[in-house]
């Protein structure tokens, strides 16, 4: 219980004054009688006196002390390669904070001086080019709200024991909006040659990541995006450029991009061919697997969380898709037994997190949760066992089955298999 | 006025569209001028990449029995002394595994090009101070850890050309995107 008052013992809220200090305030309330007049103990506190200032202005915010949701980090070997994830648990909306969206780096993070730094365009072009970053920023822009997901999200979920969170399962997934140039601009600015047909994007971190991505796609959609969030992109997010490639697999939004050379193959690099690359049953491999299928994940209650009320709980989620718009959101209370659609938050976009959210009563006693969502290309996500049954246990990357997580008896919440 | 430009540039290039015959790649707008030309010596000083069919390799040239020391002083500490382990995984080993409900996913039993162990030894290794080795020095660990894995002879060499028509043993076992297939 926070209030304003000055801090003697005869004003402290009830709620946390204790027992005693509140029969001392009674005592001098009626002894004072008549002369406090608008003096009343409540359940909220009391108001009185004079209140104190506030803390004094400040150039760049933070948010309260009482908040201290933070990015799940796993310490290894090596502290700048690794992952970190957004707690999607503790979201609203569906706009991921910049200092909460998730990160996954090979080489760690950059320090980049944007007058220095310089973006490329080479290959098969008329006019090889090379960009500065104010340039860039001057060009005719856009700004869009787009999920990046890393293609392993949800990578544990193939297993025979499920992730026992939000952030663990569904945490390399964030949404942003983010503004920059059309790709498409830069490109026609040095000039695409006939017969052209891949780009490779790379960025200016110390291994030099490089992913290829499709022309038609690049010509399509991209951004080289400077800004996230109504700010810079923040460093660990690629500042000061990097791609943003709707709806596609994470690891190809090249971070710190400073070069593009256009060309009429893939590149074949070990982040399209060893990683992200997904094995089935039979030891073939799928590749060049692009579009994060429509998924979604019930947010509140989730794994971690612990209601400590029967009654009304709203259920909360999220969910994307990167063919398109999510169109509808079922959400099940009874193990699958039957579904219910959700209410969908608007503005619902392309290749961007949906809100979702349907009203709830707790009753007591085990209950198991779970959401599945469809897009406008008319995709269902499916069950696990579904995937499983296509492909097998062994393909790391592009899990988008259901999750489901249980409510047991005493309020906490674990995933539904533990 | 800017706007009226736009309008100008926008009108001419749908007149393009309706006229031209012989389509481009896509109907392109005027270009806005920004930017300046990249020199072929800045487009070499940053154009590390590798294509499958070994364009990009740099002159230079290496065997395993050279590269058997880069990789002790380089490699061994992470992939382990006869790069079948260590912390970061083995290189080498795997083979036939893929099938199998306990797949070993390493460079000789899962990727397809000897080119992208060249290029990502080159761009990116080793972890702590990556892109300090001399193309020579690629060459041969490379060619050491494919002669490990049983690719290619001791003294085999391996340079811009003999590198990209090395037959990795997974050549053949991608497949493109099937998607999408359940939930559709």
């Amino acid at each position: 219980m926070k209030q304003h008052g000055v801090d003697t013992p005869t004003k402290k809220p009830a709620g946390s004054a204790g027992n005693a200090s509140r029969r001392k305030f009674l005592g001098m309330g009626a002894v004072l009688g008549g002369l406090l007049t608008a003096c009343q103990t409540t359940d909220i506190g009391e108001e009185k006196g004079p209140s104190p200032l506030g803390r004094p202005l400040r150039a760049y915010g933070e948010r309260s002390a009482n908040e201290t949701s933070q990015r799940f980090m796993r310490p290894g070997k090596h502290p700048e390669l690794g992952a970190t994830r957004t707690p999607l648990q503790d979201s609203h909306g569906m706009i991921t904070p910049s200092g909460l969206h998730f990160e996954r780096h090979h080489a760690g993070i950059p320090d980049i001086d944007p007058a220095e730094h310089r973006l490329m365009i080479h290959g098969m072009v008329e006019r090889p080019l090379i960009f500065t970053v104010e340039e860039i920023r001057r060009l005719p822009s856009v700004s869009q709200i787009h999920f990046v997901e890393c293609a392993g999200n949800g990578g544990g979920e193939w297993g025979a024991k499920t992730a026992p969170s939000a952030e663990l399962s569904h945490g390399l997934a964030s949404c942003s909006e983010w503004t920059g140039v059309p790709l498409r601009l830069l490109l026609e600015e040095a000039g695409v040659k006939s017969g052209a047909s891949w780009l490779l994007a790379e960025g200016a971190d110390a291994c030099h990541m490089q992913r290829s991505v499709p022309l038609d796609k690049a010509l399509d959609d991209v951004i080289v995006a400077y800004g996230q969030n109504g700010e810079a992109i923040r460093p660990e997010q690629g500042y000061p450029l990097r791609l943003v490639v709707p709806g596609f697999e994470g690891n190809m939004n090249v971070k710190w991009l400073r070069r593009i050379k256009v060309d009429d193959t893939p590149y074949m690099t070990r982040n399209e061919t060893s990683k992200y690359s997904e094995l089935q049953d039979d030891g073939t491999a799928w590749i060049f697997t692009y579009p994060m299928d429509a998924k979604s994940v019930i947010t509140y209650p989730s794994g971690g969380h612990k209601l400590n009320s029967q009654g009304a709980h709203e259920i909360r989620g999220l969910a994307w898709s990167g063919r398109g718009t999510i169109s509808r959101v079922e959400v099940s209370t009874d193990d699958g037994g039957t579904w219910q659609d959700a209410e969908l938050q608007e503005p619902r976009l392309p290749m961007a997190f949906t809100r979702f959210r349907i009203p709830w009563s707790w009753e007591g006693g085990d209950v198991v949760i779970q959401s599945r969502s469809t897009d406008d290309t008319g995709y269902v996500q499916p069950p696990t066992a579904a995937l499983i049954e296509e492909r097998g246990t062994k393909s790391v990357y592009h899990h988008n089955g259901i999750k489901a997580w249980k409510v047991n008896a005493d309020g906490s919440v674990t995933n539904a298999d533990a | 006025m800017r706007m009226h430009r736009w309008l100008i540039y926008g009108s001419f290039t749908m007149l393009l569209m309706l006229l031209t015959t012989a389509s481009p790649l896509y109907p392109q707008s005027k270009p806005l001028g920004v930017g300046r030309a990249a020199t072929a010596s800045e487009v070499k000083a940053w154009g590390i990449s590798i294509a499958p069919d070994g364009r990009g390799l740099p002159e230079g040239s290496g065997t395993a029995a050279a590269g058997k020391e880069v990789y002790a002083r380089r490699c061994s500490e992470c992939h382990g002394d006869n790069a079948d382990g260590g912390d970061d995984g083995p290189l080498i080993g795997g083979q036939g595994s893929l099938p199998t409900p306990k797949p070993l996913k390493t460079v000789i039993s899962f990727w397809p090009h000897a080119t992208t162990l060249w290029d990502y030894v080159n761009r990116s290794m080793p972890y702590d101070r990556p892109g300090m080795l001399p193309a020579d020095q690629v060459y041969s660990v490379v060619a050491y850890v494919l002669h490990l894995g049983g690719i290619v002879g001791e003294n085999d060499v391996m340079d811009a050309k003999t590198l990209p028509q090395v037959k990795m043993p997974n050549r053949d076992g991608f497949v493109p995107d099937p998607r999408p297939g359940v939930g559709k």
